[in-house]
């Protein structure tokens, strides 16, 4: 394999905490040395423009099996490359759910067709169902890097305590949705004023932490390493600062879309603002950004959710939930970025290194014999969004039609190029 | 013209100047209504489909009425016998309904915001007939032709709403029509059926009812479903009848000429008593009825010309 040297950068070094000029070199698939002079290799130009480690994603829905005509594993994939993603993690909400060693070597021989690393979660009950646990041990094995029911929260906590109990022998992760279920059920809105006005079933923000309090016992009792999938309102930081300050194995995500907007987007019932946990108010949106300024937050997830136009074309109580997110991922977060709110190596903390770490896999870094799995995008090009030209299947983005800043130049997932943008 | 809307969504989008241009015509077909002879031609020609994905007497004939004494071809069609059972999308039916033709397109939905979605997909006028807790925006404006035929103004009244506040569209499109129209509102519920963040909207709230009627103008009833009666969000019929049902005791609290209002139908015993809903010289249930009728016809009358002059413009377009 040839050796390439990317010079002229500004690199983004999430774990050393840097934003500094400098630049790459990459041999094999892997990072070689930094600002090394003169090497011998392919030189690439950066032009002065940001590389960083290319984005690891916790909870990307793809329609397989079951649901390929809302996305594939190849659609995925390339719409991951134009969005900076070099490793998805794969959630296992899918039709059947990923519950059973032969689905998973299934989906895993699937996504060899995607440009980019793909990572499978597995169900941590059967069938999602919250009654019986999977075979976590023979799933491990077969990949699984983690285990998760995803948005359904079982009732069931004998099932659910055995299920993590048994994952703790085995130290694997179980990713959990923070949510009272049946505070939850039915609602598409956070209460308050808002909901009120539209005449939305709402449910309240304590749910989530009252899910997340539950979550923390639970860990607390079987000592099973854990993270909550979405912290979105306020009310759930003070226990889970609390819980990480008692020690235990805990870290939690929110998602991209929690951060970047609010309640009111939802304006006159626009359906491709409906989420899983509905969007918040304001104030809990800013909250939710300094918790991930200040670390009690630890993931930043897309949370891509494709859904077709009919399960969106439906009055708003009846319509799917979730948003396309992949490609839309990296300049929703340089939102952030230029709102002065996290700065771009803490950015990539939260979007690439620390899913990974808590994952167990080497990427998200720049330092040398990390994989070369890299991003290279300029924070300040302007752009239109237009959703028909994405490259997912389902074109459900909340931001059609918005001005967006950032645009990813190029993809490079071990070295080997997996995107360039056309106009760069 | 002063009443500018294109279809009648929810009094949320509509002026004070469009709501009282409303009014005033309403008042007109009250006349009208009263005659022997009560055919008017404005909608002559038109066709008026009152489509009902939730069972309803009231509002339907209501509609159905204005529409026939206005002229129009009126086509009723009910749930029952739709391709929605079928498994038809709510979009679908509008664009085969569309698809025919009609000039007025009057919907009720059970979910919020359905009559927003149908109308972004046909070409006619549309009228929420209700949708969910939403809006129901023709009951609001029969409410405020009651009280200021009742009251001779619809500004700077004492009102309260009281009852199942959480579950109402008549409630919420209310509470913004006469909040619009600048008059001092109270919600009188027990906590579980308030909505959360309604103290925002500039309301007093109350879960004591004679501490909310004291020195109202109005009082406005709600209807309770019969579902939400037993536990789940009220003890009991008889416990809300004691504490929320309106009788002459309680009602002595409010001002000595307050009018009592119902949307109807009426639970006798639940949440009003049932000669109390019969005093005429108290109750304006039947007149919101009557003024039902005729606010229909006036809102019918108005999107019928909008729709009119909007064609005309298509047409010299056209031409052009």
């Amino acid at each position: 394999m040839t050796t390439i040297h990317f010079a002229n950068a500004r690199l983004i070094d999430p774990e050393a905490g840097t934003d500094a000029p400098g630049s790459l070199t990459v041999k094999d698939g892997v990072i070689l040395a930094r600002d090394e002079k003169a090497p011998k290799a392919a030189v690439i130009d950066c032009g002065g423009k940001c590389l960083a480690p290319g984005i690891v994603d916790l909870g990307v829905k793809i329609g397989e099996p079951g649901e390929r005509h809302r996305e594939s594993f190849g659609s995925a994939g390339a719409a991951a490359a134009a969005g900076g993603v070099t490793t998805i993690i794969a959630r296992p909400d899918t039709h059947p759910a990923i519950d059973t060693p032969e689905t998973l070597e299934f989906v895993t021989r699937r996504a060899a067709e995607a440009p980019v690393r793909i990572r499978h979660m597995a169900a941590l009950t059967k069938g999602r169902e919250g009654r019986e646990m999977t075979e976590i041990g023979f799933l491990r094995d077969a990949g699984a890097v983690a285990f998760t029911d995803v948005f359904r929260v079982s009732t069931d906590l004998k099932a659910i305590a055995r299920a993590m109990t048994y994952a703790r022998s085995l130290g694997a992760l179980v990713v959990g949705h923070p949510q009272d279920p049946s505070l939850s059920a039915g609602a598409s809105a956070t209460s308050g004023k808002f909901a009120s006005l539209r005449g939305i079933p709402a449910v309240s923000p304590i749910a989530e932490r009252m899910g997340l309090e539950r979550d923390l016992a639970l860990v607390e009792m079987t000592g099973v390493r854990y993270h909550a999938d979405q912290i979105t309102t306020a009310h759930s930081l003070p226990a889970l600062v609390r819980a990480k300050a008692a020690g235990l194995d805990v870290t939690a995500g929110t998602s991209i879309h929690h951060l970047t907007l609010n309640e009111f987007d939802v304006g006159d019932y626009r359906t491709f603002f409906k989420f899983t946990p509905p969007l918040r108010s304001e104030q809990d949106r800013l909250a939710i950004v300094a918790a991930v300024a200040d670390g009690t937050i630890d993931v930043i997830s897309s949370l891509h959710t494709p859904a077709d136009e009919e399960s969106k074309r439906l009055p708003y109580e009846e319509a799917a939930a979730g948003a396309v997110a992949l490609e839309t991922f990296l300049p929703a977060a340089m939102r952030l970025f230029h709102a002065g709110h996290l700065d771009l190596p803490a950015l990539f903390r939260a979007m690439a290194l620390n899913p990974a770490r808590r994952l167990g896999l080497p990427q998200g870094r720049l330092a040398p014999g990390a994989p070369a799995d890299l991003v290279l995008f300029d924070p300040d090009a302007p752009f239109l969004m237009d959703r028909f030209r994405l490259r997912s299947k389902s074109k459900n983005t909340p931001f059609d039609g918005a001005r967006m800043e950032g645009k990813v130049l190029g993809t490079w997932v071990a070295g080997t190029q997996v995107f360039a943008a056309a106009d760069a | 013209m002063a009443f500018r809307a294109r279809h009648l969504l929810g009094i949320e989008h509509l002026s004070p100047l469009e709501i009282t241009t409303v009014l005033d015509l309403a008042e007109r077909y009250v006349d009208l209504n009263r005659r022997t002879v009560k055919q008017s031609d404005v909608l002559a020609g038109m066709t008026q489909i009152n489509l009902f994905f939730e069972a309803s007497t009231r509002t339907q004939s209501s509609f159905e009425l204005a529409g026939k004494r206005l002229g129009a071809d009126v086509m009723n069609m009910s749930v029952a016998n739709s391709s929605v059972k079928k498994g038809e999308t709510l979009i679908d039916t509008a664009m085969t309904l569309n698809a025919m033709h009609p000039d007025l397109l009057v919907v009720r939905h059970g979910s919020s915001g359905a009559v927003n979605l149908l109308a972004q997909k046909v070409d006619c006028a549309v009228l929420n007939a209700g949708d969910g807790r939403h809006e129901h925006p023709t009951q609001a404006l029969l409410d405020a032709l009651t009280i200021r035929r009742a009251k001779g103004r619809i500004q700077r009244l004492t009102i309260a709403i009281c009852g199942d506040i959480a579950h109402s569209r008549v409630a919420r499109s209310n509470l913004i029509l006469l909040g619009k129209m600048e008059n001092r509102l109270r919600l009188i519920a027990p906590p579980t059926l308030m909505p959360s963040g309604v103290e925002d909207f500039g309301c007093e709230l109350f879960d004591d009812m004679r501490e909310g009627l004291k020195g109202a103008d109005v009082v406005m009833m709600l209807r309770l479903q019969k579902e939400r009666m037993d536990g789940g969000f009220i003890p009991s019929e008889r416990e809300y009848y004691h504490r929320y049902g309106l009788d002459a005791e309680k009602l002595s609290h409010a001002a000595p000429d307050a009018i009592v209002m119902h949307p109807g139908p009426m639970n006798r015993g639940v949440e009003i008593d049932g000669d109390l809903a019969d005093d005429i010289n108290r109750s304006v249930i039947q007149d919101q009825v009557e003024m039902g009728v005729a606010v229909r016809m006036a809102c019918m009358d108005l999107l019928a010309r909008n729709l009119r002059a909007e064609r005309g413009r298509k047409i010299v377009g056209m031409m052009a």
